[in-house]
């Protein structure tokens, strides 16, 4: 891992009259999956949304690569390269596959080397190519909205609880996927399965009531069961 | 922001990738209306017919640009007939005070195109950002300002009487395209080759033209993003999409095309006037037009103006037909009166929005499909 590429300086957030985020600060290294722990409403997916100017922060500031993106246009920040997948998927379901990826490539025409690529990661996307979005399946769509985000080269790429409601056998795949996106994609990861962000983290923050109460290896959290008690209320044996 | 009941009902492009039974029936409609209208002075002899042709050809432009404000970006706008009365007042002004010539013709028009551009541009940028409410009550309010501005600038406008004036020398009745031996309009299937004749092929070309440029803007990566817009643009900005820059093109383009179709039709009726262009009444149509033949289809609007104009044109006659034969009936002929013609055509209205809720269109397309 080398430098940052993504910093959160004492964000605060707030939604119609809530205070979500106090002040969160997080500093995403460059290069692997970074993940983002924590409970419930501790305010995860709202760092990713305030991250892509989804919801706007109050307060602090949110530095990629050295240029301040606090108050950039939520477009601006997709074109600086940085890619995001909701929770739920997030995929257009009206469009058909082909569609849904064109939408997210920057020229009328794919580059075939990286489509094939992503087409032997996610073989659903080649079998489905022309089929309507809304056709597929749970994990079908959640392979669309993932391979959306890499069909062009990203820095970063924001991905909001993936295995929320997948089964175990398509989680495994992805664990493969997101291994090999990392190679040459940072990733900031939202997660709530410990088990499926242990696998694949190298750093991790645990964030809670809208604070990053942890910041450190996912090593050592994965084999200390009394922090990982403290700081999320589980254990690895819990979710094994 | 998952998949919804919503979702599956739209008919997309994705719906429209592999034709369905239903899709084969649509198009071989839409392919029978267009040879109609092709031939529409050669097949129907009298005035009122080819009067009917030509304001189905200006309404599915009409109709077919508000299709791609609201059936394909979602944008409710209750300016469109503002657009299309720029168009016209401008082509009727420059006719009017200018001449009937294709020069002031040709400027009245551009002037009318391009003022209508430049203020879809304003609004367009100025409250696309609200939400789709207050925008829709801003185009209203727009469009009401546009006819009472029609309705007090009398000198300009000719106010409530709106104007009159004469088309350039070939659409005259007394032009002869083609001369016979005694120099009279020759004559081809026993239809005078006149200026009539040349002002019916000017209407309908140019709505063809308009109509292929929209239809092919919507199967377009344009039409793509549109469409993404349309489901979630909260998404389509996650992804690099300006949404208001987006929408505010698409106003704009829909406001030209509407402004083009307000041209033709001035020139067509050589009047102009709040009723015949800025009406209420004509946004009502063009919005049931849109439903009925399907948001979000395209060829619907064909099938919608047809519907609609087939029912206002004709229903009278059928109704008065039927009110006659059931003379002897109790109750039934006072039913069938033509002065209750409102009440059938909303009761039609009301049918066909229970057997096609996805719009004639949207529906026939989706009969037969597997996916």
């Amino acid at each position: 891992m080398s430098g940052s590429i993504l910093r959160l300086d004492d964000v605060h957030t707030d939604i119609g009259q809530y205070r979500v985020l106090h002040g969160v600060t997080l500093d995403v290294p460059e290069g692997g999956v970074y993940v983002l722990l924590g409970r419930n409403g501790a305010g995860k997916t709202t760092t990713l949304r305030t991250i892509m100017g989804l919801w706007r922060a109050r307060a602090g500031a949110i530095v990629f690569r050295h240029r301040d993106i606090t108050a950039l246009h939520t477009a601006d920040i997709a074109r600086l390269g940085i890619a995001y997948v909701p929770e739920n998927m997030g995929i257009f379901g009206g469009l058909t596959v082909e569609e849904n990826m064109r939408l997210a490539s920057a020229t009328s025409r794919f580059d075939r080397t990286r489509l094939g690529r992503i087409q032997d990661l996610f073989p659903a996307i080649r079998q489905f190519w022309d089929k309507p979005a809304w056709s597929l399946s749970g994990g079908q769509k959640q392979m669309l909205a993932i391979s959306r985000a890499i069909i062009e080269p990203r820095d970063l790429i924001l991905i909001d609880e993936p295995t929320k409601g997948l089964a175990p056998s398509i989680i495994r795949a992805m664990i493969e996927a997101f291994r090999e996106i990392a190679r040459d994609t940072t990733i900031l990861l939202v997660e709530q399965n410990f088990l499926f962000a242990s696998s694949l983290g190298q750093g991790v923050s645990v964030i809670d009531d809208g604070r990053i109460v942890h910041d450190g290896d996912m090593a050592a959290l994965a084999a200390d069961e009394a922090l990982q008690t403290r700081l999320l209320s589980l254990s690895m044996a819990a979710h094994q | 922001m998952t998949d919804t009941a919503a979702e599956r009902d739209l008919p997309s492009t994705a719906a429209c990738a592999r034709p369905t039974a239903g899709g084969v029936a649509l198009f071989s409609v839409i392919a029978v209306i267009g040879l109609l209208l092709l031939f529409a002075p050669f097949v129907f002899s009298d005035v009122r017919s080819t009067q009917v042709a030509a304001r189905i050809c200006v309404f599915v432009v009409l109709a077919a640009s508000y299709d791609l404000l609201i059936g394909y970006t979602g944008i409710v706008s209750f300016a469109h007939t503002m657009f299309f009365g720029m168009g016209a007042y401008g082509a009727a002004m420059g006719l009017k005070f200018g001449g009937a010539d294709w020069g002031h013709l040709l400027l009245g028009s551009v002037g009318g195109v391009l003022a209508a551009a430049v203020l879809a541009v304003l609004i367009g940028l100025l409250s696309l950002r609200v939400k789709a409410l207050f925008f829709a009550m801003v185009t209203l309010a727009a469009g009401s300002v546009m006819m009472v501005l029609a309705s007090q600038l009398t000198s300009l406008t000719g106010g409530e009487d709106g104007l009159v004036y004469s088309t350039p020398r070939l659409f005259k009745p007394a032009m002869k395209l083609v001369t016979n031996a005694d120099g009279e309009a020759a004559r081809l299937f026993g239809v005078p080759l006149d200026g009539r004749l040349a002002l019916y092929y000017f209407v309908f070309i140019v709505c063809l033209v308009v109509f292929v440029l929209l239809a092919r803007i919507v199967r377009s990566p344009l039409g793509t993003v549109l469409e993404a817009i349309r489901e979630n643009e909260l998404r389509a900005e996650a992804i690099g999409y300006r949404v208001v820059a987006y929408r505010t093109a698409v106003f704009v383009i829909a406001a030209v095309a509407a402004a083009v179709a307000g041209v033709v039709w001035a020139v067509w009726l050589r009047y102009t006037g709040p009723d015949t262009t800025l009406s209420f009444d004509i946004m009502i149509d063009i919005l049931l037009m849109v439903v009925i033949g399907g948001m979000g289809t395209m060829y619907g609007a064909i099938i919608g103006v047809v519907v609609m104009s087939l029912a206002q044109s004709y229903l009278k006659d059928l109704m008065s037909a039927a009110a006659g034969a059931t003379s002897g009936v109790p109750i039934l002929p006072h039913l069938l009166d033509p002065d209750r013609w409102p009440l059938w055509l909303g009761l039609l209205f009301i049918l066909l929005v229970l057997f096609f809720p996805a719009g004639i269109a949207g529906t026939l397309m989706k009969k037969g499909s597997r996916s």
